[in-house]
């Protein structure tokens, strides 16, 4: 398993890196939301998923949709808004979709994209699929009121769905103890009648573990399950930079999770020879896909007025 | 004979038709399998096809609008009912954040296919949030189609239509239409959206009517009629898509426009076809026109100023009358009454 881990975590961790590098020359006009030290969990709860399941995302989802299975190509050419990207050059950043993965497309405004997810699943269940899909979003979601009309109609009609929230303890530059009344998210989430952990540690393995139990749950027809992961954001909320100079958090806050790093800690479990052959194998992917992007063309003229009904 | 059915049979109809044919479509909303089964346009749809595909949700519009976009995605087509188009407010992002944008900001990757319908009320002390129509917020955004339809012929059709089409669809019921009888072939058919109905043909000027007032501006043509002045009365019966031809065509002829909205003027339905009409009519054509709506107020709901606060038929005649004879005297019709609004009675 350490092996599957470490290669989707150091590609979605070298291909954020790349987008870091890249942004300055302003090839990407789009605003990124770096998931950089969050991959963990992305990478472990799509590990527990089936190919057929279903992941649905926020505006921070270039590692969910890389961990799903997403089209990597495909996903920098939207970055670079090209017509070749998962949405034509039409989406952006913001906007990735990849149905054949099990991506839903994402969404800019916080919160939106939960009783979506939970709609899905509903429509899924009514068909009489197997599919499990997982609504993945921060902690500043649960602060809108739709998240727990969500969460209370997924438990009424037993809905096949995971809830997770990766709380990385910021919503933009606000501290969670300064939006939320009680941190004790889970023991919210639980007055819906819903099974609620949360997972502290950022750890790969524990991650999936839970993740997988909790999705058998799930498919086993238990309605809906809900997960905390704990996580921490190294950039700045939105673009490339480190913000620690910015006075809303402190270096020395983030020190314990660069320390715990998961990349850095997966690949101190495999032997060398092994993790050489994936970071090489994963870097002509990358750099390959970056050239795919640039050399990709813009949308025609045309691609204006197509998708959407309109007058005139 | 013509087989005859109310609004909101033929709304019925529709729905349990389309719902028979395709297992995909579901119906939920406030109160849609209750004993009142949203006037009687959901009655038995639960006992028919099952309490998955049929059913009440929790008092949470926002969610339950994303729950409709994320079944669309899914493979569904739901319904989703709003007894008042007021709640609508509630569910404003999901509708246009999210419905609207999807299949463009996803490059063609998704499609909502949602029927939203959204009762307007009116009479009997509904007052300031039970009495808005806000189709013109719906129109100013790309992505949705906005559909009001005035007779029970084309509520079936348009129902039928709007159930089929990939793209989210508001679909505008007037709760005092409901009650209205008309023709309604028992077979399916659909009605195409963006194609207006003429009424009552006319030459000296066009009465452009929008839902329940289509039927007040046919009875002020039966007053202009008595006055000597022949009124074209034409129903848009889908306001995105417009059909602007069909409105430039009679108002070439006539030359004169009045459009009657049941909302607002500012910004509103009436003024996005004044002003296509004048557009493709400058140059060519002389126009005189004119737009009655909602008093630019709250609802209020004493009777008294209720009656003040909406056009009625002699207002209509009148002003269409004033268009015609620019100059001499005014006009009004002898008082007539307008059943529906009379007879109703709340709460629903």
């Amino acid at each position: 398993m350490d092996e599957r881990f470490y290669r989707s975590l150091y590609r979605i961790r070298r291909v954020e890196e790349e987008i870091a590098r890249v942004y300055p020359t302003d090839k990407i006009k789009s605003p990124v939301h770096l998931a950089i030290g969050q991959e963990a969990v992305s990478v472990g709860v799509c590990a527990a998923l089936a190919p057929h399941d279903v992941v649905s995302g926020t505006y921070r989802s270039h590692a969910l949709y890389l961990a799903k299975g997403g089209d990597l190509r495909r996903m920098l050419a939207e970055l670079y808004a090209k017509a070749t990207g998962c949405a034509r050059g039409k989406g952006g950043s913001m906007h990735l979709v990849d149905p054949s993965a099990g991506v839903l497309g994402t969404s800019a405004v916080v919160g939106t994209t939960i009783p979506v997810a939970v709609g899905y699943a509903y429509a899924a269940k009514v068909r009489g699929r197997s599919t499990v899909t997982a609504s993945v979003f921060g902690d500043g979601a649960v602060e809108e009121g739709v998240f727990h009309e969500s969460l209370n109609f997924a438990a009424l009609r037993k809905i096949p769905v995971l809830f997770v929230c990766e709380n990385n303890f910021y919503a933009i530059h606000a501290p969670q103890r300064t939006r939320q009344s009680t941190l004790d998210l889970v023991g919210r989430v639980r007055g819906y009648g819903i099974v609620a952990e949360r997972v502290e540690t950022g750890d790969v393995r524990e991650i999936h573990a839970r993740t997988a139990a909790t999705v058998a749950a799930i498919r086993g027809g238990g309605g809906p399950r809900f997960l905390e992961c704990l996580t921490y954001r190294w950039k700045e909320h939105v673009g490339p930079r480190d913000d620690f100079e910015a006075g809303y958090r402190s270096r020395s806050e983030a020190e314990p999770w660069f320390e715990r790093d998961e990349v850095a800690r997966v690949a101190a479990r495999l032997p060398g020879r092994v993790r050489a052959v994936i970071e090489g194998e994963v870097e002509a992917e990358i750099r390959e896909a970056f050239e795919f992007a640039e050399a990709s063309p813009e949308p025609e003229p045309a691609e204006l007025y197509t998708d959407v009904f309109h007058e005139r | 004979m013509d087989r005859q059915l109310t609004y909101a049979e033929a709304i019925h109809e529709a729905t349990e038709g389309e719902m028979a044919r395709d297992a995909s479509v579901v119906v939920f909303g406030l109160g849609v399998d209750d004993f009142r089964g949203i006037y009687g346009t959901t009655a038995g749809l639960q006992e028919k096809f099952g309490g998955d595909r049929v059913f009440d949700t929790p008092l949470s519009e926002d969610a339950m609008t994303g729950v409709a976009i994320g079944a669309a995605l899914g493979g569904l087509r739901p319904i989703h009912v709003h007894i008042r188009m007021d709640f609508l407010l509630l569910a404003m992002n999901q509708l246009v954040n999210m419905a609207a944008k999807m299949r463009y900001m996803f490059g063609g990757a998704a499609s909502v296919p949602l029927v939203v319908r959204a009762i307007i009320g009116r009479s009997w002390g509904q007052g300031a949030q039970h009495s808005q129509g806000l189709h013109a917020m719906f129109m100013h955004v790309p992505g949705l189609k906005v559909v009001a339809p005035t007779t029970p012929y084309d509520a079936k059709g348009c129902l039928v239509s709007a159930i089929r089409d990939d793209d989210p669809v508001i679909f505008v019921e007037h709760r005092l239409v409901h009650a209205l009888r008309g023709p309604v072939p028992s077979d399916e058919y659909t009605v195409p959206f963006g194609r207006a109905r003429v009424l009552a043909p006319g030459g000296d000027v066009t009465l452009v009517g929008i839902s329940h007032m289509v039927v007040e501006c046919l009875r002020a043509a039966r007053h202009l009629e008595g006055a000597g002045i022949s009124a074209e009365v034409i129903d848009p019966v889908t306001l995105s898509p417009l059909d602007t031809e069909g409105i430039v065509e009679s108002v070439r002829k006539t030359g004169r426009l009045l459009v009657v909205d049941t909302a607002w003027l500012s910004c509103g339905a009436s003024a996005e076809i004044v002003t296509r009409v004048v557009e493709r009519l400058q140059g060519e054509r002389q126009v005189r026109v004119g737009r009655l709506g909602f008093e630019p107020v709250t609802c209020p709901p004493s009777p008294a100023l209720e009656r003040l606060f909406y056009p009625d038929h002699a207002r209509i005649a009148s002003t269409a009358y004033r268009l015609v004879h620019e100059r001499g005297p005014a006009w009004s019709p002898p008082p007539g009454e307008s059943p529906e609004i009379d007879a109703f009675r709340g709460p629903f």
